[in-house]
């Protein structure tokens, strides 16, 4: 049994606590990758969100677990909206299996 | 390019054909699997795309809801009424096998306490649009373990074309071409060894003949002017 835990700034996050999702609290970067190789390590969570503004500094962080099957961590838009990063990283895993950017 | 280096035997040559062989059906092989696992990624990726851009569309109303709830509740009471979950939850995890990938499957199962569908908290304090705000975002939820799943799958998928497509280049442009190489290098060897049997043969019979000429004439010297 695996749980599903959502890291981002409070405001981003607090909203995803009743709906069963473990919520980490994160201000800054640093901290949230911290609490995500804590959280990767107990092999507890199969899920993990990040919004999109901690996931920009993290990127070789998240891109360390991409070939593992568990946990699968995807990034969000905060409240603040989205700036396509997870959109980029779709057309990175395409560039990365077609050798070109076919999304276009 | 480095050369396979072996003695030019003709053993060799039926180990370095049988070796050929096995590389060409490798390479069929892992080049029909790269077609099928790119159709499978495109198909997965299309549908992370199409899915992901309803996900944060969706996400972005809910977080204006939420932000309506936020405007009109205290944020002690706010933060009070989201701290416990709906009921228990937890994610089942199943993996299935994608040409040879393993692929993680999410099922999200959720008991709740005598099956309401109220959220936890009481509503004296809390305002009707938080109520709206949670159930927008308890809508997405599915949708949200969906994308997770579909990237992980688009992710494992990119890895295992990666991978795939490094073999079949290595095949085709080293391995192939090397044992070609050698095996034409073998070939001609062992060619170049029949032909030097052959003219060695030819010569010693030469040499024979001769010997025997010489011999015949010794003991017969005139036979050659009667004949001739």
């Amino acid at each position: 049994m695996y749980k599903i835990g959502i890291i981002g700034h409070a405001a981003d996050v607090l909203c995803f606590s009743p709906l069963g999702f473990t919520v980490f609290e994160s201000e800054n970067a640093e901290n949230a990758g911290t609490v995500l190789k804590n959280a990767v390590k107990s092999g507890e969570y199969a899920v993990l969100f990040i919004t999109e503004d901690l996931a920009a500094d993290l990127g070789e962080e998240i891109d360390r677990y991409k070939n593992d099957p568990l946990p699968a961590i995807t990034v969000i838009p905060g409240r603040d909206g989205g700036k396509g990063y997870g959109l980029a990283n779709i057309k990175k895993a395409v560039e990365r299996a077609v050798g070109a950017d076919i999304l276009k | 390019m480095a050369e396979i280096r072996v003695n030019p035997t003709r053993m060799e040559l039926k180990k370095l054909q049988a070796r050929y062989q096995t590389a060409r059906r490798g390479h069929k092989l892992l080049k029909d699997k790269r077609d099928e696992l790119m159709r499978r990624f495109l198909d997965v990726v299309r549908r992370d795309k199409e899915l992901r851009l309803r996900v944060e569309a969706s996400l972005k109303r809910a977080y204006g809801s939420f932000a309506v709830a936020e405007a009109v509740s205290h944020p002690h009471m706010l933060r009070e009424a989201l701290m416990l979950p709906k009921g228990t939850s937890e994610l089942h995890v199943t993996y299935r096998n994608q040409m040879n990938v393993t692929v993680p499957d999410f099922v999200w199962r959720e008991t709740v306490a005598g099956k309401s569908d109220t959220y936890n908290y009481g509503l004296a304090f809390t305002s009707g649009e938080l109520d709206s705000a949670l159930s927008e975002l308890g809508a997405i939820r599915d949708d949200l373990l969906l994308l997770a799943q579909l990237e992980k799958e688009a992710q494992l998928l990119a890895e295992e074309i990666e991978r795939t497509r490094r073999r079949v280049n290595a095949l085709e442009h080293i391995m192939m071409p090397r044992y070609l190489t050698a095996i034409r290098t073998v070939k001609m060897k062992l060619d170049e060894n029949e032909r030097g049997n052959i003219t060695r043969l030819m010569k010693v019979k030469d040499m024979m003949l001769e010997t025997r000429y010489k011999e015949k004439h010794q003991f017969f010297p005139d036979e050659e002017e009667e004949s001739g």
